[in-house]
């Protein structure tokens, strides 16, 4: 487990590395200017050219990237080009709210898709299996702008049980579960349909195991076969599958915070690519593929959990 | 000896797309308490499904559709889900082929021991335990306290199908089935498990009911032998007597087509042709296609059992005049 940890941390270090250079990279060579974007219309030639030495956009890139990459490992991410706000406490302010609204998407995800493919699997051709399958291939193409502008036309616009957006109650009081509630659907729909999917096949291909029979030979009662001796073989792949979805979850919380004017982490990095201000994409990314990391070290702990001939030694 | 299970006129059908098809057709036999009885027969002949049937563990789309199954005096084909249940694992159990698959991956071998001790019995923690170790004493597992804590991926094959013998003796079963339990085992471990099911029959008195294709087995383990073709019983015997006088020319087939006991591949060259598909209509003896001695008869009308001695019977149009329990037989081989 330990070499584990080593591992996914050494990985972690050439990801950012290899991260911080391409989006790096990118942002230079992309057409735009910083310095007309802080010096706004009124700028004259002479104003910008103070700006651009100000941030030293002057010098040459690999220089401007090594000075960045040493203020990142003294844990410091730079200073917004826009406001001067340290990033990491753009960041800091605004994450709890992606956090939040990721791991409830998530959640949602996980409580429709894993007992809708199992009931599926157990009850293969029934009507239930087939309006699940289709509402999970529905709910695979949907867009999440478009599910989250109808979810908002009808639950707080025609019926108004739900706030239009926002994300600032605390998560635990009513109104900030009421906030979370179409944002955690809207992300968590695509999410739920292919762990719906996933969970189906994978039941699907357990229930048929010798070691079913063996349980079902032993007396062990229908209920049971499925919940014990199924379940948890069937969520080995199911859990990779979760994993993966985090990932994407973290992407989609980008358009969902837009729909639902959520103060997050997503818009923190939209915003910053509108206005060219580098430190801030920069330290969004890094923030974004760390996430990615850590899930991954996670759904391998949790594999070893589950099932015993997985050992990281 | 008291008859423990009692199988008559056995009809097991499926339903697919198409239409209803019998993959048991009328089987009858019956297992004394303390004994051996061998079904044999190519792969397709309907073993597994007669078995399975007494279990009541069909596949979803199987159903027994005629027949009696009675269990120490018990209809068990009346009996609800629950009630089966009950006896499964418990006075009936069952061990199966494949010792590699045939145990879930993510329990202990000890949480899979105990788990028929929990459904079946009241015992205690401590004395579920204690039984779990004798069990696995009992079958020849050394070390039984560290076996306990074990997956079954650290186990070999052999050890898994001595683990999966522990199961399915653990609530003392009066019937014990067994469905090729050392196929996939090679031949010293093969015959190792042989010798442990013996022996442990012999101890508890159980009945045994042993499927296998493989004739060498039957001559290790039997008392009887039941040989299966197409879902019908062609065959009964002791094995002295299937041996040494087959009747049946099934059988005949069957005995000339091994060629060394101890080798993997008991091939039937010597029938040639193939098992009918189940949907398959053949009039009069179904074996009759792929049989030498086939007369007119035969291809019109089914024969029934003909009784050869005491406890031989063929199902061949042969044995029809034979009057009582005088064999004649040895005329035709
Ligand atoms: N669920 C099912 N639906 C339709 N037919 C089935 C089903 N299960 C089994 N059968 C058919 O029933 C017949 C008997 O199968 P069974 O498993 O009893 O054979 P077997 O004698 O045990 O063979 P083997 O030696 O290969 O194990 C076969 O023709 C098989 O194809
Ligand atoms: S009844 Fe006829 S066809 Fe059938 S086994 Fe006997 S001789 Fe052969
Ligand atoms: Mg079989």
């Amino acid at each position: 487990m330990v070499g584990l940890i080593a591992n996914r941390f050494l990985q972690l270090v050439l990801l950012l590395f290899g991260i911080s250079f391409l989006v790096f990279m990118s942002m230079h060579f992309a057409p735009g200017d910083p310095a007309t974007i802080i010096g706004g219309p009124t700028a004259t030639e002479s104003d910008l050219a103070a700006i651009r030495a100000e941030l030293g956009l002057n010098d040459p890139v690999l220089l401007q990237y090594f000075d960045y990459i040493r203020g990142v490992v003294q844990g410091d991410l730079g200073y917004s080009f826009q406001n001067n706000q340290s990033v990491s406490e753009a960041i800091a302010t605004r994450f709890p709210q992606t956090l939040n609204l990721a791991i409830a998407s998530m959640v949602v995800a996980i409580l429709i898709g894993v007992p809708a493919g199992i009931i599926s699997a157990i009850k293969q051709n029934s009507w239930f299996d087939v309006s699940s399958t289709t509402i999970a291939l529905a709910g695979i193409s949907i867009p999440n702008f478009w599910l989250g502008a109808m979810l908002i036309l009808v639950f707080s616009v025609q019926l108004q049980w739900l706030p239009v957006g926002g994300l600032n109650a605390p998560f635990w009081s009513i109104e900030g579960m009421k906030q979370l509630i179409l944002p955690a659907i809207t992300l968590g729909t695509a999410s739920a349909a292919m762990i719906a999917r996933m969970s189906r096949s994978a039941m699907l291909e357990v229930i048929r195991a010798d070691y079913i029979r063996t349980a079902k030979a032993k007396g062990v009662k229908r209920n049971a076969v499925v919940w014990i001796h199924a379940l948890r073989n069937a969520m080995i792949p199911v859990i990779t599958v979760i994993g993966l979805n985090f990932g994407f979850l973290l992407g989609g919380t980008i358009i969902t915070e837009q729909v639902f004017a959520i103060n997050g982490v997503g818009r923190l990095m939209i915003d910053a690519i509108a206005a060219r201000d580098f430190p801030v994409v920069q330290g969004t990314v890094l923030l974004v593929a760390t996430l990615f990391v850590v899930v991954n070290l996670l759904v391998d702990i949790i594999y070893a959990f589950i099932d015993p001939r997985i050992s990281y030694d | 000896m008291e008859t423990l299970l009692n199988v008559n006129n056995l009809v097991t059908s499926f339903r697919t797309a198409k239409e209803k098809i019998q993959a048991v057709r009328g089987v009858s036999f019956s297992v004394d308490k303390g004994e051996t009885l061998c079904i044999v027969g190519e792969s397709g002949c309907g073993k597994s499904i007669t078995t399975l049937s007494i279990m009541g563990l069909l596949p979803d789309n199987g159903e027994i559709s005629e027949g009696s199954i009675t269990f120490q005096g018990q209809e068990l084909t009346k009996k609800k889900e629950e009630e089966m249940r009950r006896h499964r694992g418990n006075d009936i159990s069952m061990i199966f082929q494949e010792p590699m698959t045939a145990l879930n991956p993510v329990f202990t071998v000890g949480y899979q021991i105990m788990e028929p001790l929990n459904l079946h019995t009241n015992l205690g923690k401590n004395e579920k335990r204690k039984r779990a170790v004798e069990l696995l004493n009992q079958v020849g597992l050394s070390n039984p306290e560290k076996t306990l804590k074990k997956y079954p991926h650290e186990l070999s094959g052999g050890m898994r199908q001595r683990v999966m013998i522990a199961i399915s003796l653990a609530c003392n079963p009066s019937l014990l089935i067994a469905d090729e339990p050392t196929t996939a085992l090679d031949v010293t471990i093969q015959a190792q498990i042989l010798d442990l099911i013996d022996d442990l029959k012999e101890k508890m008195g159980m009945g045994v009911l042993m499927v296998t294709h493989d004739m060498g087995v039957v001559a290790e383990v039997a008392d009887r032998v039941m040989v299966m073709y197409a879902g019908n019983v062609v065959e009964t015997g002791t094995v002295k007597e299937v041996f040494e006088n087959p009747s049946h020319p099934y059988t005949k087939g069957l005995l000339a087509s091994v060629p060394n006991v101890d080798e993997e591949d008991h091939s039937l060259e010597a029938i040639p042709g193939t098992l009918p598909n189940l949907n398959e209509k053949i009039a009069g003896c179904r074996f009759h296609p792929r049989c030498p001695y086939a007369m007119d008869k035969c291809r019109k009308e089914d024969p029934p059992h003909f009784r050869i001695t005491d406890q031989q019977q063929s199902k061949c149009w042969l044995h029809e005049e034979v009057p009582s329990h005088e064999s004649t037989h040895k005329a035709y081989s």
